[in-house]
């Protein structure tokens, strides 16, 4: 389906003639101020791509798991390896986070913090428990694997 | 429809700069949005350099100064000055919010101003409101009773149904929530957007009015209201400090609640 508002995007000039009118400058964060609002729901949207694709990595693991030692072997090498660890280290922090964002969005579901100062603080506290998490359960594993 | 950048012909361009006069102390430059329809070219940003100790304290106050007396082609819309008209809504540094209202000295550096984002420009910082005005009017911002009000007197409504209504009849439709809404950038075809749904609850939520039911199966829709991500933009760029967000939460709660 056309979108309705290309019709708005044509005009008149003084003489009468039609001419094409510019649409409005609205990109993040080049024209519209990047801020904690849009820049938490952009990343919790992100986050959840991430996930998706951070499935592929987990459904890897769990066919190896049932095949064989040396596939398993295998898909050990890879994730101890350095491409490994990050991804996998972004994984867990997208999983937190978008964990986290998932509470936000079921308070505001029930009606709750809905009010400005509530959206920053409970924004901060999703950011700063993501990290604070994410470096807890990597620094346990770490310690739990020696 | 999701767009990551301008079309084409909407590409902003660098324009002319008009420097301070001689002797001014305090300059601050204005990078302003142009675009004239006659001229057949891109829009371009032309900076007016002004002395703040000649000028009022608002950006507003610049924005007049500039047509008064440096360029008399600028053209915005302003009608009341002091925040109740909602004329002069724009992107002012980033956000949007109303010229009349925002204290210059709130903004570092080059105040930065174009019309309110992804809206057809009918002449440099004057968008098209075509589309928000009928979306205001399909939800029919109206009272709707099918009772006839007492004949010797007005509908009455208690102390505690009348402020039900604060923090929504205060709206002037300045239209700054509806185009910070990303998701009514890309959407905004069908979403109605935060202003119109702010307008849309406060009928809902008027005591007198008997079509609520009608009004919800109006808005049940993917696009009309659940376009809604909770992004919240809305709220953190009302310049009346209203909270279109919370009113599309309270719709959805009742749409939920009356499946029972």
């Amino acid at each position: 389906m056309r979108d309705v508002r290309d019709a708005l995007l044509v005009g008149r000039n003084s003489e009468g003639r039609l001419v094409r009118r510019p649409m409005s400058p609205f990109m993040i964060p080049k024209d519209y101020r990047p801020q904690l609002t849009s820049v938490l729901s952009i990343s919790n949207r992100i986050s959840g791509v991430a996930l998706c694709a951070g499935v592929l990595l987990a459904a890897w693991w769990l066919l190896a798991l049932t095949v064989g030692d040396a596939e398993f072997a295998e898909v050990r090498r890879f994730t101890v390896s350095p491409v490994g660890l990050i991804l996998l280290f972004g994984w867990t922090l997208a999983l937190v986070y978008h964990t986290l964002g998932g509470l936000r969005h079921l308070m505001w579901d029930t009606g709750h913090g809905f009010d400005l100062p509530s959206v920053h603080r409970t924004g901060w506290a999703a950011v700063g428990l993501s990290l604070g998490l994410t470096a807890t359960l990597w620094v346990g594993a770490i310690w739990w694997l020696g | 429809m999701v767009q990551f950048s301008l079309p084409k012909n909407s590409k902003v361009t660098a324009g002319r700069r008009f420097p301070a006069p001689e002797g001014a102390t305090r300059v601050k430059a204005f990078q302003i949005y142009r675009w004239n329809p006659d001229d057949a070219q891109n829009p371009r940003v032309d900076s007016y350099e002004i002395d703040l100790d000649k000028c009022g304290p608002m950006v507003l106050d610049a924005l007049i100064k500039i047509k008064n007396e440096i360029d008399s082609s600028l053209t915005f819309r302003r009608s009341c000055r002091e925040g109740i008209c909602g004329s002069c809504a724009m992107n002012i540094d980033g956000t949007n919010t109303l010229a009349c209202l925002k204290p210059i000295s709130d903004i570092r550096g080059a105040v930065r101003i174009n019309p309110l984002p992804h809206m057809a420009v009918v002449k440099d910082l004057v968008p098209d409101l075509t589309q928000v005005y009928a979306q205001l009017r399909s939800i029919e911002p109206w009272l709707k009773s099918e009772t006839a009000p007492p004949p010797d007197g007005e509908r009455r409504q208690s102390p505690t149904e009348r402020a039900k209504l604060d923090g929504m009849w205060e709206c002037i439709l300045c239209f700054c929530c509806t185009t910070s809404c990303p998701s009514y950038w890309w959407n905004g075809d069908r979403y109605l957007g935060p202003a119109v749904l702010l307008a849309a609850y406060r009928w809902i939520a008027d005591s007198r009015d008997e079509a609520t039911g009608e009004r919800l199966d109006a808005l049940e829709d993917p696009f009309k209201l659940y376009r809604c991500h909770t992004i919240m933009n809305c709220t953190q760029t009302c310049p009346k400090g209203l909270n279109p967000a919370k009113a599309i939460g309270t719709i959805k709660q009742l749409m939920v609640e009356r499946q029972g």
